[in-house]
């Protein structure tokens, strides 16, 4: 044995027992799965459970989404990417369980319709503004009285014996 | 008998309803007194008469009458008295039934008030209230009838009806299924309550700009009857929505309170339109202006408040077919329909009318920042609505069910709150009339650089998320702005009464309630605007499976799991309770219990977070799985949610702020006696 050789050893040796000795000391930190708990979460965040309603499968309790959420794990450890994952969800439960609508055909209209509201209520407020700026809005004349059929009776036989009639 | 009591108070209320909002009408058209003051009368009568069917109700409920199939439903031989009250409104037939009881409660309030000045008013009043409570008994009596018995019938099938079927026999089951676990919690207890207040409270300012409009009384006077019943309402919506967020963060176990549901949303849109409306209504009052758009306003907010019910009430959230099944689905769609079709040709009726009697003068006033705020609400009400409306439309066209989410409405809105919260700076210094880009600026200005020092503190302690910076100075500047106008109004009673400052402080908000409540609503926004800022940019979570002894860690807060144990409640429960010990930065905090009760009756499992709380953050534990051998493993998923308590905190000061802005003026003749009296002690003196 080449003293390089029982160098080696030791050092391998004292790293075993200097890692050993801290295991023993300090309580174990959980050994994750593989892929872990974590990774699985961030691909089922963001997907929708299928069968209940607008729960996200991350954080869904009921049995059904832990198969679901097994099955994710399944396909990470295939080597799928996140992508491929949601979109195997989507072939086999619809677009439902994305958590926004994917944007083709009616689908649009999602993303398109508040914008443009929020566009028009910008147009309108400006032209109700300059419109207000430029032509001060006439004093309303007083109203109701002559509305009132009795008063407008009234007003009209007290103009007509002050004119004379 | 009990049943049959009930019943019969619900039907006799519906016509004292009917007959009401015909005779108050029939008296309003011809002129006749007596027939308004005979509806006044059988409204009057409705709150006592439904009374009667809810004592009836309650009184099922507490003696296990399990054969009427609602008491079968949400109560069981298990459960604690309170909750078997509780379980009025826990179920769709009793929520119907409470939400009449609570209307007739607010319309009886609101036809107590003196009508001496706007007696024109109260047959229309009476008209629109009775006909919605008489919607809602109409539901009850003809469609969901929480008094209905179970009953056999020959060839064996079991149905539900308030009358025996012929040859049927009556269904007497020994325990009721109990109430649904997720609302057996006290924030679901007080929730629903005050939501339900919130929307029957609304009906009351839609019910006085009906009245204006039909009797085309163009001037303020239903603005002025009404601001404070809508603030009452929009204090209750909010206390609604703030409970309902507490209620979600405690029971649903997600480590959230807001998931931009389509239930939340449809309690969120009458308050987006109500919040609009308390701020425009403001320009009417002061400058004659927006008096079409008040309207409009109040048209929205109650057709809102409707939709709302719907959208919970009639499944149309879970599918379009669950709706066109439900009997009552189809019903609110006719009625919604009704009401906006009546308000609006009213509307345009009296657009004329309704003009404004000021122009704008500048548009660094205080009204046209009002209208960009009510620009901006109704934005945010849009995406909302659209939100919750296009998976119905998705699937009602293409047969295609999508999923509106969370990350739709986040990013669709958050430009707007922005908008919302510079607003909020800004507007407190601008002037009504005539102001200035020039004057705004000079009183801006230090404000604005007070804010600013915030940035670079933040950028030290090494936040460097430009959209959290953005947000936390926002906020920084409207707490300038808005503790500077605190200041600002004391310093001056200050130096003109000599008053010592708090005391002037008091006096200034005391004298100007509505004003400055609002300032205190501002603050309270922008506490739980950190809050908000807090937990959902800075949340970290993670998830790992531990045996005995194991440890995991998340930022400052390292938890180490004990323990499992398993045992059955009294109340049909079978509890999985872990015990796991928090350190933070090494230091022990505490033991904290997440657990899973799984109940039986129901066959539905619910999970209680443990939460370690602080203003600083919440450490919050769910127990999501464990093994067969619980010693041998348990699943935790851990949130770390930094300043989420000022979430809690916030919504208390904008309650505080509410109140204040809502509380009663001193009524004028008792003042006026007051200062009577006074002067006759002076004469003796």
């Amino acid at each position: 044995m080449t003293a390089r050789r029982s160098l080696a050893l030791v050092l391998l040796a004292t790293t075993v027992a200097v890692g050993f000795s801290l295991a023993v000391s300090r309580p174990a930190q959980a050994q994750p799965p593989t892929p872990s708990d974590n990774q699985v979460n961030q691909v089922a965040s963001q997907l929708y459970c299928p069968v209940c309603e607008n729960v996200p499968l991350d954080v869904c309790p009921t049995q059904a989404c832990a198969q679901w959420r097994e099955l994710i794990r399944e396909k990470l450890a295939a080597g799928w990417s996140d992508d491929q994952i949601k979109q195997y969800f989507v072939t086999q439960y619809g677009d439902r369980v994305l958590a926004t609508p994917p944007a083709h055909g009616l689908n649009w209209l999602v993303y398109v319709l508040p914008p443009v509201a929020i566009l028009i209520g910008v147009g309108v407020l400006a032209g109700v503004l300059r419109s207000w700026r430029r032509s001060p809005v006439p004093e309303p004349e007083p109203p109701s009285i002559t509305e009132n059929p009795y008063v407008r009776q009234m007003e009209e036989e007290l103009q007509r014996r002050e004119r004379g009639e | 008998m009990l049943a049959d009591l009930g019943y019969f108070a619900v039907a006799i209320t519906f016509a004292a309803a009917l007959y009401g909002a015909g005779a108050a009408a029939y008296g309003a058209i011809r002129r006749r007194p007596a027939f308004v003051e005979s509806g006044r009368r059988a409204m009057l009568l409705t709150w006592p008469l439904i009374t009667v069917a809810a004592l009836s109700l309650i009184g099922l409920l507490l003696t296990r009458q399990y054969q009427v199939a609602y008491v079968a439903s949400v109560t069981s031989d298990s459960m604690p008295t309170y909750l078997k009250i509780t379980s009025w409104w826990g179920g769709q037939q009793g929520s119907l039934l409470f939400w009449s009881w609570l209307m007739a409660g607010f319309t009886t309030a609101a036809s107590l008030r003196k009508w001496d000045r706007d007696r024109e008013f109260l047959p229309w009043v009476i008209v629109i209230t009775m006909i919605t409570l008489a919607f809602f008994l109409s539901l009850i009596l003809f469609f969901e009838n929480p008094f209905a018995r179970l009953w056999q019938t020959i060839d064996g099938q079991q149905v539900t009806a308030l009358f025996q079927p012929a040859g049927a026999v009556a269904l007497h089951p020994t325990d009721g299924n109990g109430l649904n676990p997720l609302l057996r919690h006290p924030g679901m207890i007080i929730h629903p309550p005050m939501l339900y207040l919130g929307f029957v409270s609304s009906v009351i300012p839609y019910a006085f700009a009906m009245a204006a409009l039909v009797t085309g009384r163009s001037d303020d006077r239903w603005i002025r009857l009404t601001r404070r019943w809508a603030l009452v309402a929009w204090l209750f919506l909010s206390l609604g929505l703030i409970l309902g967020g507490r209620w979600a963060y405690d029971v649903l176990g997600w480590g959230g309170y807001w998931g931009w549901d389509p239930v939340e949303i449809a309690a969120f849109m009458p308050w987006l339109t109500g919040t609009a409306f308390l701020h425009s209504v403001m320009v009417q009052e002061k400058r004659g202006m927006l008096k079409h758009w008040n309207m409009t306003l109040i048209i929205m907010t109650y057709s809102l408040v409707i939709f709302g019910t719907f959208l919970t009430r009639s499944g149309v959230l879970s599918s379009v077919h669950a709706f066109a099944q439900s009997s009552i689905g189809p019903m609110f769609f006719g009625f919604i329909s009704l009401m906006l079709v009546v308000s609006v040709s009213l509307l345009i009726r009296r657009w004329r009318q309704l003009g404004g009697d000021n122009e704008l003068q500048s548009f660094a006033s205080r009204e046209s920042f009002f209208l960009v705020n009510n620009l901006l609400f109704m934005g945010i009400a849009i995406i909302c609505l659209w939100g919750v409306l296009f998976p119905i439309i998705s699937e009602l066209f293409t047969g295609q069910k999508v999923t509106v989410g969370p990350p739709f409405y986040t990013q669709a809105t958050a430009p707007l709150w922005i908008g919302l919260l510079l607003l909020m700076g800004i507007a407190p210094l601008s002037a009504y009339g005539h102001s200035t880009w020039k004057t705004l600026g000079r009183s801006i200005w230090k404000p604005l650089a007070v804010s600013l020092i915030i940035l670079p503190v933040l950028i030290v302690k090494s936040v460097t998320n430009p959209a959290a910076l953005l947000g936390y100075w926002l906020v920084a500047f409207v707490a300038c702005v808005t503790l500077f106008e605190f200041w600002r109004g004391a310093w001056a009673r200050h130096q003109r009464h000599g008053e010592n400052f708090f005391r002037a402080l008091n006096r200034l908000i005391g004298r100007n309630r509505r004003r400055y409540g609002g300032y205190i609503i501002h603050l309270g926004v922008i506490v739980m605007a950190l809050g908000i800022i807090g937990s959902q940019m800075f949340q970290q979570q993670t998830q790992a499976t531990l045996a005995e002894g194991e440890q995991l860690t998340l930022g400052p807060y390292t938890m180490t799991y004990n323990s499992l144990a398993e045992f059955n409640t009294a109340d049909g429960r079978q509890v999985d309770r872990a015990v796991v010990s928090v350190f933070r930065d090494g230091k022990p905090v505490g033991e904290l219990h997440p657990r899973r009760d799984y109940y039986f009756a129901a066959q539905q499992p619910m999970t209680i977070p443990g939460v370690r709380s602080s203003l600083q953050d919440d450490f919050y534990v769910i127990l999501v799985g464990w093994e067969p051998i619980a010693s041998q493993g348990a699943t935790f998923k851990v949130y770390l949610n930094p300043l989420i308590n000022f979430v809690w905190l916030g919504g208390f000061v904008f309650i505080f702020g509410t109140i204040i802005a809502a509380w009663p003026d001193p009524d004028p003749q008792v003042v006026r006696r007051r200062v009577k009296s006074g002067r006759h002690a002076l004469a003796r003196t």
